[in-house]
């Protein structure tokens, strides 16, 4: 029984985790630790793997099947343990973390070779890959909590992990701190969401909150305040407006950790989230609308902003943020299985990039910037390939894995009614084309800008073969969601239909759902990335100069893009810094010191000063007592007498 | 032995001071091996009392009971429930990790160091154990005099004005609870039939009865006593400094297990003591628990020197804990009661830490370090697990007493708004940012001080005096059924105690009373 197993899949990357924590500088072997490393993960694929499979042969209706391990917290009413959910939706993820996770778990040991901190960085990465499991397998939403935030956690380590190197204006420990203290304002949102859950529904248990959940009307204001503080927690994990800010500093991180955890898989976790509580959120239809519309303008501002970049990292990060933004479009369409989908296809065209520029970033030898970069192609025959395909792949040609993802979101956002949104999200694909090509163009093609005394060479094959291996999933990837009009069975939605039935049967469809529309939205998606690819090739290609002039051109927009909008600055100056300083001269200095303390003082003193005044009293000196005394008598009988 | 465990419990640690107190102060390790002993054995008792508890019973356990002061019913009267266990072993744990901690930075007047530290542990677990109010006040007032020459003598520089203040802080307080308690005394005998006792049990079925006006009264003489040890918010600045200048054992028993006195005192006494005005001065206590836990950590956050920063956190975090006892249902009750514990572990844990880089570098500022943790590896490894679960990350201990407060006091029916939870789960992003912070300018970046390149990695003795801290942080994080269990009916108790004393006042005094819950309800 391939379920049972699922213990030891969650559980062995943690025991990878202690065993590299506590021994692996003792170990030294960079292979026995990397073996160590990826073999746990590789096992969990393959429990996965079995696990899938078991589940394919069983009759749909027994297919959600939860193993408990152990209590966790019992307080009160409240119950919730270790425990974990198998279900069509928690497969499928496991599925694509413990495959991808492998594959960059194996790439690493080449990328990592020789770095001082080889084993801790293993030792990271499967802390990672236990969180994230916990995430998505676990069948409450306090132990999804514990993956949320230990995933975040990991993030923390591994984007500080060179804790002593510059980055950009400060350091990566300034990266590293951001991303988690932004995710906690997320996490704010989230903890929020799960009081208002157990007060609602009494429960943190999945089960029992969803089948509650089914009873209630549409529209039930406590729905729309549950639902907006989890939206709040998926717009820190998976760098939504307005907490997005943390991901392109999450750069700062080893290339493999930008592939693992800033794009195939950490990320995601919002839209599985949400995704996850299908009901909730379509019994709440002001949220989607919200999603919807966070979705779509992220989508767009994101590859805005991609489009000027010249880090090749930044710019993978933005268009993350931007095809992040693409699941909440779906999600908020009512789409969550197109969501889910664009999930999967993502998590392999994004780590097959990502994993392609760390390749470059290896050869160029820390080299970064893509103004310094060009002709790479004949010296990087394979990461060239891969990473064309992986272009390919997220500009939405078909047969692609992106394409059918993409058009899916943008085909149920225009069927939903959701017009405005939809042209939001084919402008943002058009311009995704766009940067994406420009990308490729000035890394690989053209003539060399780099230094004579830089040799770029190919990647080991422990880094090449994840290569093409993402690269062959970034291929294939769409055919498991081929849509109708084009002859597929739309495999996915159909695997997931039961996840998401009471959710759909909620959601009223006022969309049109004319085939012959259908196709016409496909040649215009198409028609769009060909053109921001058509631009592309000519002005990286052709007429250099074009794009240069351009920024000479509008000077401001182009500082304005290329300064992202100028959104860290607003937030240091509205947030960071009035409460850092009020924090210390108003309430330290100012409440604490001069008001509290000063009170705390003066009881002392006044009792001082009193002393002191009638310390004066005894002089010691007998005729002063004397005289006294005899004022006293005299006075006392003066009272006596006008008694 | 079952019965008299918990008088065992406290010869122990006299004993062991006693014998300090004979030994020659040039015969060091001798001094020390008594202190670690006593305290290691009454650890092992402790374990012992907390194995044979039975958790399926909400009474008093391990009763002990001499007349002492027959004429005015004052005993020696002895037992624990749930919470004390908890907070017995709290504390019998942290001695020894304390004594260990301090084994090499203490060179002056040693064996006076080491029996007043025993003598602290004393004072302490008569406080957790009394049950009765005149024992629980000696051990109250007893327990400041070791603590006021630990600091005084073993301090640092402004040391004499730091003992003095905590001192007369704790002195002022108490001497009003002094007045209530008499008082307490003397309604009983004023009852039916009823006679002069100082008897906790007893006074539980009497003091419920007092009249409101009054009840009020001897509720703030008991709360402010308590307010002040807690420390909440505004009574809390004799607590930096306390924290800043007392030598590290200080601090981490200070911090450990001191400051639980006050939450303690609030659930044993002045909840079911008086639960009329419980009701009443909730709402203002809460706020003020809500507003110590935000201000806490803003102040936490832009201080300059590391061992201040943990004692802000100090006030962010006890204001959890009283947030947590005055939503008055089981998530509270119990996130509460797991919080004093967690408190301890993981505050005791930084000031264990941040002594260890004063004993080497002598001094406490942020800016003096940075880049350790290249040079101090295990060192940074700990800091980050004590640091995190201080932050409340999930898997660590800190989370399971922060989300039980919170949601408890979210869903409070007694604070009747969601506004206490909402604010005071911003603390949860603030605890983050002064924690993650102060990491960063300490352990990341370039090591480019060359006083600290110095620096030498964790001792052996140092990673004795840590590991068992880390395992019940990790313990408490992933399974806290083992404590939480033995708490459960003991919490449930005391809300009971409440809610039926309210029911008996309501009948008894009539109008008074009917006319405020009617208030209330509506």
């Amino acid at each position: 029984m391939a379920h049972q197993l699922i213990a030891y899949a969650i559980f062995l990357p943690l025991a990878g985790f202690i065993i590299n924590g506590l021994f692996g500088k003792k170990l030294k072997s960079e292979t026995i630790i990397g073996l160590i490393g990826s073999s746990t993960v590789g096992i969990a694929f393959l429990i996965a793997a079995m696990i899938f499979f078991e589940m394919v042969s069983t009759p749909v209706q027994d297919r959600t099947r939860i193993v408990h391990l152990f209590d966790w917290i019992v307080a009160g009413g409240l119950s919730v343990g270790f425990a974990y959910q198998l279900d069509q939706l928690s497969v499928i993820m496991m599925l694509v973390v413990t495959g991808v996770g492998t594959l960059i778990h194996i790439y690493s040991v080449g990328y990592m070779h020789g770095d001082p901190g080889f084993a801790r960085f293993f030792a990271y990465l499967n802390l990672f890959i236990f969180a994230m499991l916990n995430l998505i397998m676990a069948d409450n939403f306090l132990l999804l909590f514990l993956g949320w935030e230990g995933v975040g956690l990991c993030s923390y380590l591994l984007i500080g992990f060179w804790y002593d190197r510059k980055f950009e204006k400060g350091t990566t420990g300034d990266a590293a701190k951001k991303a988690f203290i932004v995710n906690r304002i997320g996490d704010f949102g989230f903890l929020i969401g799960m009081f208002l859950i157990v007060e609602t529904f009494g429960s943190l248990n999945f089960g029992t909150v969803f089948a509650q959940a089914s009873t209630l009307q549409v529209g039930t204001p406590v729905l729309f305040w549950m639902t907006l503080a989890l939206f709040l927690g998926a717009t820190g994990k998976s760098a939504q407006i307005p907490l997005f800010v943390w991901l392109p500093d999450a750069m700062a991180g080893p290339t493999p950790v930008s592939a693992l955890i800033h794009a195939a898989t950490m990320v995601t976790a919002g839209v599985y989230m949400v995704a996850r509580c299908s009901i909730l959120f379509a019994l709440a239809p002001a949220t989607m609308e919200i999603i919807a519309v966070v979705g779509a303008t992220t989508a767009l501002f994101a590859a805005s902003i991609g489009l000027v970049q010249n880090d090749i990292k930044k710019v993978l990060a933005y268009s993350t943020i931007s095809q992040l933004g693409y699941m909440f479009l779906a999600l908020g369409a009512g789409a969550f299985s197109a969501g889910l989908f664009h999930v999967v296809t993502h998590a392999f065209f994004k780590a097959l990039l990502f994993l392609g520029s760390g390749a470059v970033i290896h050869a160029m030898h820390d080299e970064q910037d893509i103004q310094n970069m060009g002709g790479l192609k004949s010296h990087l025959p394979i990461t060239y390939k891969t990473f064309l395909i992986g272009t390919i792949a997220i500009a939405g040609i078909p047969p692609l894995a992106g394409f059918f993802s993409k058009d899916e979101i943008l085909w149920k956002a225009f069927s939903g009614g959701h017009v405005v949104l939809w042209l939001m999200g084919l402008l943002g694909a058009g311009l995704t084309a766009f940067y994406m090509f420009r990308l490729f163009f000035l890394t690989f093609a053209g003539n060399p800008r780099w230094r004579g005394d830089q040799h770029p060479h190919e990647a080991p094959l422990t880094m090449t073969i994840p290569l093409m291996a993402l690269a062959a999933l970034s291929i294939i990837g769409g055919f498991v969601g081929i849509p109708p009009s084009l002859g597929g069975g739309n495999a996915i939605e159909h695997w997931l239909e039961p996840v998401f039935e009471k959710a759909n049967e909620t959601m009223v469809s006022h969309g049109s759902e004319v085939e012959f529309l259908e196709y016409v939205l496909m040649i215009l998606s198409v028609a769009v990335a060909a053109f921001g690819i058509y631009i592309a090739v000519i002005w990286y290609t052709q007429k250099k100069e074009i794009p240069e002039r351009l920024a000479q051109q509008r000077p401001k927009w182009y500082k304005l893009l290329l300064n992202k909008y100028y959104v860290d600055e607003l937030y240091d100056a509205a947030l960071v810094t009035p409460t850092v300083k009020g924090s210390d001269k108003l309430l330290w200095k100012g409440v604490d010191v001069g008001v509290i303390d000063w009170c705390v003082n003066a009881l002392p003193r006044g009792i001082a000063g009193i002393s002191k005044s009638i310390r004066l009293v005894q002089t010691g000196i007998a005729q002063t007592y004397v005289l006294v005394f005899v004022v006293g008598v005299v006075a006392i009988i003066g009272w006596l007498l006008t008694q | 032995m079952k019965s008299e465990i918990l008088s065992l419990l406290l010869i122990v640690p006299l004993v062991g001071a006693i014998l300090c107190a004979m030994m020659n102060q040039e015969s060091k390790l001798a001094i020390k091996s008594i202190g670690m002993v006593s305290s290691i054995v009454a650890f092992v008792l402790s374990v012992w009392l907390f194995i044979t508890f039975d958790a399926k019973t909400s009474g008093m356990q391990f009763v002990e009971m001499h007349a002492w002061i027959p004429s005015l019913d004052v005993s020696y009267h002895v037992g624990v429930d749930g919470i004390s266990l908890l907070l017995v072993v709290l504390t019998t744990f942290l001695t020894p990790i304390a004594l260990l901690a301090s084994w090499e930075s203490i060179h002056m007047k040693l064996k006076g160091y080491v029996a007043l530290m025993l003598l602290l542990e004393v004072g302490t677990l008569g406080v957790f154990i009394s049950l009765d109010l005149f024992l629980f006040y000696v051990f109250w007032e007893f327990m400041l005099i070791p603590m006021y020459f630990i600091i005084g003598i073993w301090g640092g520089g402004e040391r004499i004005y730091a003992a003095i203040k905590f001192f007369l802080y704790t002195m002022a307080g108490s001497l009003l609870m002094l007045v209530g308690i008499l008082w307490l005394g003397y309604y009983a005998s004023t009852q039916p039939s009823g006679f002069f006792t100082t008897d906790l049990l007893k006074l539980y079925k009497v003091a419920p009865g007092i009249p409101m006006g009054i009840q009020s009264w001897m509720f703030l003489a008991f709360a402010l006593s308590f307010a002040i040890k807690v420390p909440l918010f505004p009574f809390h600045t004799w607590l930096p400094d306390a924290h800043v200048q007392a030598p590290t054992a200080g601090s981490v028993i200070l911090a450990g297990v001191l400051l639980k006195m006050g939450t303690y005192g609030l659930i044993r006494f002045c909840l079911p003591l008086f639960p009329q005005a419980t009701f009443t001065f909730m709402p203002y206590i809460a706020a003020l628990a809500v507003v110590g836990i935000i201000y806490g950590a803003l102040v936490s956050m832009v201080q300059p020197d590391i061992k201040k920063l943990v004692a802000y956190s100090s006030v962010s975090h006890l204001g959890f804990v009283v947030l947590g006892i005055f939503a008055l249902n089981e998530e509270g009750m119990q996130g509460s009661v797991i919080q004093m514990i967690n408190h301890g572990l993981s505050t005791g844990a930084l000031f264990l830490l941040v002594g260890m880089i004063y004993d080497r570098r002598h001094t406490r500022l942020i800016k003096d370090y940075g880049g350790l943790a290249s040079q101090l590896p295990v060192y940074a490894t700990f800091f980050m697990i004590v640091m995190l679960s201080s932050a409340g990350l999930p898997g660590l201990n800190g989370f399971v007493g922060e989300f039980l407060i919170l949601l408890g006091s979210f869903k409070s029916v007694s604070l009747g708004s969601h506004f206490y939870a909402l604010f005071a789960a911003t603390g949860v992003i603030l605890s983050a940012v002064y924690l993650l912070w102060s990491y960063q300018r300490v352990f990341f970046g370039k090591l480019d001080n060359p006083e600290n390149q110095k620096l030498v990695d964790l001792s052996l003795r140092e990673w004795a005096v840590l590991v068992p801290v880390v395992v019940f942080i990790i313990w408490i994080g992933f399974y806290p059924q083992t404590f939480l269990e033995k708490s459960a009916l003991s919490s449930k108790q005391v809300l009971e105690q409440i809610d039926q004393a309210r029911k008996i006042q309501m009948a008894g005094t009539g109008t008074e009373a009917a006319a405020h819950a009617a208030r209330r309800a509506e």
